[in-house]
């Protein structure tokens, strides 16, 4: 689609009528004539182009920045923070000269569209934002939410989203150690796939994506540039679905993991021999981020000559170069000298390396192709300057009736016999069940570092061999809790990953997070949004963790029925030798089981009040950060001098949902007594936060409960690992292998 | 004086690394080897590792069989070089024609990643001396094609001359990593050639050498110390 004559910046001036198709690239009108006032003329085809991928929500967080804000705003004061919010992915200390970086994403709209590619280019995209930042990525999670778990489309998404991130991570050979899989009829339409990854470099090691220094290089390397994805950030992400636009398929990009092992293999080997300037690689809005981030974070300007760009599909036009999203492609910035040695790499690794551009001592990104200069912009308006909406919010006047809709009122249990049958119904159930079906498809060895992985609390990669230093990643998010108070809902979400992070027996140390809520354009939505967000930043400053990054992922939503609102977190943690770490399962019989924490009558959005009555309604269990922090310090202490040798977080599901899941891991069973003041129900099914079990040695007993004692954190000895059932006293018993037909078989029964 | 084990890496290898680390456990000494590279560096054995070289596509193994390192690994491994193939070092074996059979994809059809129960069935190989015929062992498998099939010829060969190294053991729960995980024939894990210096398998030994990674056994160490035992005449 070769435009006579070719829309040049000099023609552009010359030709002011021209009508240019804004509103198709996903621009609004006053986004329009911004860009016309920027540049004092019509923007080129090419302009355009770039200005309305990089204005895209997706891409410039435009409802989102006002409120983001807080995380730096509120940032509490930590030494482990070595590369901030704004970066690839921020980048902590972790002692012993290692800093390590870490970043959840969303594919959401993407892996709904094409469920396979687009979960398996979400692995692809984080990944290379973790190279980019000079580490070699060790660990990949996956946080996934899905429709209802028996209707018909879940068993068209989750099935491929699955095979996806598995047919992407494990052949780039990187462990999948965590994440989640809820089911909720509200993420039916709009299933939440978010990638998380981790990578380890030393602290010298640490690059940052900017192009400086006058005469340097600009070179692409990686997969030669398609007709895939074009538009896949302005049209698939940054709009809500809709039945009577035409299928929005062509915008999914296609993976090649292969391709993206060798440029995990080559970056590295040009970082370790320093060729490297500046980094940025390409995902949403391809070539038009990467070369206008590069420009606009470094010190002068660039030239890129577009047809130096090595393309699959020699028709395409240069819009269309500049906004193609194929997969696996990188940007460096490199000194003239040392381009031989880089392209040397390159062609070691079988991987295409292109020169396409220089940085200048300007001011200016100009692009030519065919001899025509198509742009002349300043990279910041299209990269920083994009429009910002302070979007109205308003509390939807339905959130008062939905709390008052106490779910402490809800029939209870009221007999031995019926609370084991709830216990089934509730282990059984989809969200409660285990994931192993889903799990066993995702590599959990490779890399021969991997020291805990699902369905542990937190996932645990060793990261020195010597010294046995580890570092440890949790994901949380509850939808249900958001839904009825979005900021504690937020701050329940930081406060589960944070203890599950803990529970393994390591140190949090800082906060990444994946933002997905509805339409912005909807007040209720943007209430939510600007709650959560000011949640979790109150959270953050008070556990002292700073946010480093993450992702905002907006328009999940169909029509007028948004998602629930669905933060979810990500914690980092670090463990000084991973020997030290403490499992989920039952290690021996006779060890005695401890509730830490306090519990009271808490049913609001609890899987209880899901699973027997379908039920959402009242208030989410109450934020206690201090006792979060008391209770992380104990775990982390009783791990460290072997007091404790399992230990599992309460959260969904309650005490019993966490004893049996230790006593199946663990093959051994468990004999409770409700403790004094506690009715059974409540023990058994009560969501109250800051609280774990744990199993203490005989031996262990006093000096444990001592240490709980002398810190004022509240340990209540509530039974003992012994025998093959799950047994409450007085109550119910049931046997190991009942509970494990009952916890094991849902998912294969639904899915496989 | 201890043994030189080279670890060749293809384009998407992925178990390289963690193959040196197990040798070096071992107590023998790893050498890189590069799949351009037709030099062995005059190493004592040869472990083709893991991973999806040249991403598995057109089928495991079938490119990257064409290196240029293949072509001194099949001319010395036929003169007893010790070679261990693992998961896609097993597929690029049979594709040289070093080991019989191939591997299609797994009979359920989706990548499977668990701790697998095994049984021992040869151990006067170079590589499974350390075991005793009809331990059971359990060592990580994870793979999409690991299904291994031959004619029926091959299979009655294999099985008269002793030369299926490893079966998935069937007797026990399927959730304690029992039985047959993939529709291989004959319960086929591993096998050798006939004179016992090469071996191929599916799981990975390399990811049960360590106490405290992975699954938390070291039931796959004994492969890389029964070869280094050979090679130093202990």
């Amino acid at each position: 689609m070769s435009r006579t004559p070719l829309d040049t910046v000099e023609h552009a001036a010359a030709t002011p009528d021209v009508e240019l198709p804004w509103a198709e690239l996903g621009l609004k009108k006053d986004e329009y004539e911004r860009v016309v006032e920027i540049l004092g003329r019509r923007p080129t085809g090419a302009e355009l182009a770039m200005y309305s991928v990089m204005w895209s929500e997706h891409c410039s967080y435009k409802s989102s920045k006002v409120h983001l804000r807080q995380f730096g705003e509120k940032a509490p004061q930590s030494d482990a923070l070595l590369v901030g919010i704004g970066e690839n992915a921020g980048v902590v200390d972790v002692g012993q000269g290692y800093a390590v970086t870490f970043k959840v994403e969303s594919h959401n709209h993407p892996s709904y569209v094409e469920p396979y590619q687009g979960a398996a280019t979400g692995v692809g995209g984080i990944v290379r934002d973790i190279i980019a930042m000079g580490a070699r990525p060790v660990a990949v999670v996956d946080p996934l939410r899905f429709g209802a778990a028996d209707h018909p489309d879940t068993k068209r998404v989750l099935p491929g989203v699955v095979a996806g991130i598995g047919g992407y991570g494990n052949c780039l050979g990187l462990p999948n150690i965590g994440g989640e899989v809820v089911f909720d009829a509200c993420y039916q339409g709009n299933p939440l796939v978010n990638a998380g990854a981790i990578g380890v470099m030393r602290h010298e090691d640490i690059h940052l994506a900017k192009a400086s220094g006058a005469g340097n290089k600009v070179i692409l390397y990686g997969a030669r540039t398609g007709g895939d994805g074009i538009g896949g950030a302005s049209i698939l992400a940054s709009e809500t679905f809709d039945d009577a636009k035409p299928s929005k398929r062509p915008a999914v990009q296609v993976g090649d993991p292969f391709q993206e092992k060798l440029l995990i293999e080559c970056t590295l080997e040009a970082f370790q021999e320093k060729l490297v300037v500046g980094i940025q690689d390409l995902g949403a809005a391809g070539l038009s981020c990467a070369t206008s981030e590069l420009a606009s974070n470094g010190s002068g300007g660039m030239t890129v000559t577009l047809d130096d760009v090595p393309l699959r599909d020699s028709t395409l036009s240069p819009e269309e170069i500049l906004m193609s999203e194929s997969q696996e492609r990188m940007c460096a910035v490199v000194e003239p000298g040392k381009v031989d040695r880089f392209l040397e790499i390159c062609e070691k690794w079988d991987v295409i390396a292109t020169v396409i551009g220089e940085v200048t001592d300007g001011d200016r990104l100009e692009i030519f192709w065919h001899g025509g200069k198509i742009v002349d912009v300043d990279p910041r308006t299209v990269a920083h300057d994009g429009p910002v909406y302070e979007r109205p919010y308003a509390r939807p006047d339905w959130q008062d009736a939905l709390q008052a809709d106490d779910a402490n009122k809800l029939a209870r249990p009221g007999s031995g016999e019926e609370l084991k049958d709830q216990v089934l119904k509730l282990v059984s159930s989809p969200n409660q069940a285990s994931k192993k079906w889903i799990t066993q498809q995702y590599d959990h060895f490779v890399q021969g570092n991997t020291v805990l992985a699902q369905p542990e609390d937190s996932g645990m990669i060793r990261i020195d061999e010597e010294t046995g230093l580890g570092v440890a990643i949790a994901t949380d998010g509850n939808g249900r809790y958001a839904k009825l108070d979005p900021y504690h809902g937020a701050q329940l979400a930081l406060a589960e990953a944070y203890r599950n992070v803990a529970t393994t027996g390591a140190k949090p140390l800082a906060v990444s997070d994946c933002l997905n809520f509805g339409s912005p354009e909807d007040p209720a939505v943007m209430w939510q949004f600007a709650e959560a967000i000011r949640g979790l930043a109150d959270g953050c400053q008070q556990l002292g963790t700073p946010v480093t990054g993450g992702n905002v992922s907006l328009y999940n939503q169909t029509g007028e029925a948004a998602i629930h609102p669905t933060p979810v977190v990500a914690v980092l943690g670090v463990i000084d030798d991973v020997a030290r770490r403490t499992p989920v399962a039952f290690q021996e019989e006779g060890h005695l089981l401890y509730l830490l924490g306090d519990t009271a009558e808490e049913f609001g959005g609890s899987a209880w009040s899901q699973v027997i009555h379908d039920h959402l309604g009242g208030l989410p269990p109450k934020v206690d950060l201090e006792r979060e922090r008391l209770l992380a310090e104990i775990l982390i202490s009783a791990s460290r001098d072997g007091m404790i040798d399992s230990a599992h977080d309460l959260s969904d599901g309650g005490l019993v949902q966490a004893v049996v899941e230790s006593a199946l891991l663990g093959e051994r069973g468990a004999r409770l007594v409700v403790p004094d003041g506690l009715d059974a129900f409540t023990f058994l099914f009560s969501e109250s936060a800051g609280r774990a079990v744990v199993a203490v040695p005989r031996s262990e007993e006093l000096r444990f409960t001592d240490m709980c004692g002398a810190r004022g954190l509240p340990a209540t000895r509530i039974g003992v690992v012994d025998g093959d059932a799950v047994e409450v006293q007085g109550e119910f018993t049931l046997p190991l292998t009942e509970l494990r037909e009952a916890h094991e078989g849902t998912i294969p029964a639904i899915l496989a | 004086m201890t043994a030189r084990i080279g670890v060749v890496t293809f384009p998407g290898s992925l178990d390289d690394r963690d193959t040196r680390r197990a040798i070096r456990v071992a107590g023998a000494e790893p050498v890189a080897l590069w799949h351009k590279d037709k030099d062995l560096q005059q190493v004592d054995a040869v472990v083709l590792c893991g991973g999806f070289s040249y991403g598995d596509y057109l089928r495991a193994g079938a490119i990257a069989r064409f290196s240029p390192v293949m072509d001194t690994l099949i001319e010395q491994a036929k003169a007893g070089l010790p070679v261990l193939g693992i998961c896609n070092g097993f597929q690029i074996l049979t594709e040289a024609h070093l080991l019989p059979g191939g591997m299609l994809g797994n009979d359920h059809l989706h990548f499977i990643c668990r701790d697998q129960k095994l049984r021992v069935e040869n151990d006067s190989t170079l590589w499974t001396s350390d075991y005793t015929a009809g331990q059971e062992i359990s060592i990580p498998l994870k793979n999409m094609d690991g299904r291994y099939v031959a004619d029926r010829r091959t299979l009655d060969e294999l099985e008269a001359e002793g030369r299926v190294a490893f079966r998935y053991a069937a007797d026990g729960d399927a959730a304690d990593g029992y039985g047959n995980p993939n529709g291989s024939l004959h319960d086929i894990a591993g096998i050798t050639n006939a004179a016992g210096n090469v071996v191929g398998l599916m799981p990975h030994p390399e990811h049960a050498v360590e106490p405290l990674i992975g699954t938390g056994r070291t039931d796959g160490l004994p492969f890389f110390t029964s070869i280094l035992k050979k090679l130093v005449n202990v």
